[in-house]
């Protein structure tokens, strides 16, 4: 996923696609990561439904899991902002 | 009773066939839409249309409370659910008889019964429709999924009872390989579909998809025949025909017969389709599972039948008797149904969703469109990628194929890319003209022509 630096130093992870975004990978499972979390390359933060497929949303950078800035089944856009990565 | 006002519990495509069908039938409508589809076409062509929701499914399409509200708020006295979302759920047909609605489909015992497709496989077995050698119903245990695999013999599925359009389906190749197949698909059965409960057909290898069209009115049934849909990608088809060209006459009768033999069992009423493995080697064909709703492929079976299926369903579902008798249905010509989805063929159907920017139709003799879009409609990424079936006839099969190429030259959908070039391409391909074709044979086909669709034309083999 495409991650940008923001004001504060964190790295904002954005939506490569559109969809519905969601943070575990079944109803009755616990989310990829919350806030506070270790967060290393690699990671799945979430995941995108898009038109019944599913895309996995992936960290590409280490550091600690911010704030999200989606709910769990929200629809997303392209290019739209979803969490945050702090540095460590 | 007579349908005054019919609320569509669903969207895209299906939806705009059941207004026109409604309309035909001088019955008003109600299109029911989520914050993702206010400006469908659907909802522009309905009588009225009513917010049920947010994009996401589970609180708009999928959401029982919200439809009946908006059923409620607009006095429509029946629901269709269309196929999908809520279409298989008994929960809501009972939900919907209890709100004093009717409900387009079949009772809520018979999706019940149906949908639980090891019970499916016994009513199948008692109504002496063969079905896949296996086990006769839900397994025991480990060791009789073993015993039977022997008898059988492998490759063996193991599929979950509460599963069905191909999910949670596992292959085991050999007796090594079936313990662990089994446990895993057991876990992954009771979280897919709450219920570990397995049950266990032989492998058909080869084999074609063919399905049969049935019309009940709870008493009498009559079948419109077959359709074939062994072109498949990951178990979901994209090119469906009818007649299958597998079928001699005394195969068709057998088939036909038998698929009403099954409707008759459980007092079918509705439109349903009942789908097998037909086994080109030695003329067999099995029972895999019956459809208790309007399929996306209904339209090949409309132009080759002349029956209007969806009309029908309203009909019948709201008390009238059957309009057709078996003597009435005779098949005209071939016809053939592609499904337009914006995938890109080209980078292994990834989805597209966007907006058209222009679009041109295809038209002309023999051709129809079934489909959701008009220029600048945006296409969610909230719902499946269909975005609407060309369907081809022709006095020939041969013919069809020639149309179909005509026709999906004609189509023209810029701003999305669509699986429509995949289709050229099969057109030319020699197995599918030949129509030497079965449920494997696409994917591997995919697998070596990946290269001709990458330039959009049908130069493949």
């Amino acid at each position: 996923m495409i991650e940008k630096t923001d004001k504060s130093g964190g790295h904002e992870v954005r939506a490569r696609l559109p969809g519905i975004f969601y943070r575990k990978p079944a109803p009755d499972q616990p989310n990829f990561k919350n806030p506070g979390d270790a967060v290393s390359v690699g990671d799945v933060l979430g995941l995108i439904e898009v038109m019944k497929t599913f895309h996995q949303v992936v960290a590409e950078r280490g550091g600690v899991m911010g704030d999200f800035q989606v709910d769990n089944e929200a629809p997303i856009r392209a290019g739209q902002s979803l969490a945050i990565i702090q540095d460590q | 009773m007579h349908v005054k006002k019919l609320l569509v519990a669903n969207r895209g495509e299906i939806a705009v066939r059941i207004i026109r069908a409604a309309e035909e039938l001088g019955i008003k409508t109600v299109q029911a839409f989520s914050d993702a589809d206010s400006n469908s076409l659907a909802v522009q062509m309905a009588d009225e249309a009513v917010r049920i929701g947010p994009a996401t499914a589970s609180r708009s399409y999928l959401d029982v409370e919200a439809l009946l509200k908006a059923a409620a708020e607009t006095g429509a006295d029946a629901v269709h659910p269309g196929y999908g979302f809520l279409a298989e759920n008994a929960e809501f047909a009972d939900a919907v008889g209890k709100a004093g609605l009717l409900f387009i489909g079949p009772q809520s015992e018979t999706i019940r019964s149906m949908g639980d497709k090891a019970t499916a496989r016994r009513i199948a077995n008692d109504a002496g429709v063969p079905t896949v050698p296996g086990s006769d119903g839900v397994l025991a245990d480990p060791d009789e999924a073993q015993s039977i695999a022997a008898e059988v013999g492998f490759p063996v599925m193991v599929k979950a009872a509460g599963g069905g359009g191909g999910r949670g389906i596992r292959i085991a190749r050999d007796a090594g390989e079936l313990p662990v197949i089994a446990s895993e698909a057991a876990m992954e059965a009771r979280t897919a579909f709450g219920s570990g409960a397995l049950y266990l057909e032989k492998v058909i290898e080869g084999a074609r998809h063919v399905e049969v069209q049935i019309l009940g009115d709870g008493t009498d049934v009559v079948h419109c025949f077959e359709r074939e849909c062994s072109l498949q990608r990951r178990r979901q088809k994209l090119w469906e025909e009818a007649p299958s060209e597998a079928l001699d006459d005394s195969v068709r009768y057998e088939l036909c017969r038998s698929a009403v033999a099954l409707a008759m069992a459980v007092n079918y009423r509705g439109a349903g389709t009942i789908e097998y493995l037909h086994d080109e080697k030695n003329g067999e064909f099995y029972f895999i599972e019956m459809n208790t709703r309007i399929q996306v492929e209904h339209p090949v079976t409309e132009v080759v039948t002349g029956v209007d299926l969806i009309a029908e369903m309203i009909s019948i579902c709201s008390g009238q008797p059957l309009s057709l008798k078996q003597d009435d249905i005779h098949i005209r010509g071939h016809a053939i149904e592609v499904r337009i989805n914006a995938e890109d063929p080209a980078s292994q159907f990834l989805p597209n969703p966007g907006i058209v920017e222009k679009l041109q139709l295809p038209d002309g003799p023999g051709v129809r469109f079934d489909h959701m879009l008009f220029q600048g409609c945006e296409i969610p990424p909230y719902y499946d990628s269909l975005l609407g079936k060309l369907i081809v006839s022709a006095n020939t099969r041969g013919k069809a194929i020639e149309r179909l190429k005509r026709a999906v030259r004609e189509l023209r959908i810029d701003g999305l890319k669509t699986t429509a070039p995949l289709f050229l391409a099969l057109a030319d391909s020699e197995p599918v003209r030949s129509g030497r074709i079965h449920t494997d044979w696409l994917e591997s086909w995919l697998e070596s022509n990946a290269h001709s669709l990458c330039k959009g034309t049908g130069t493949a083999s």
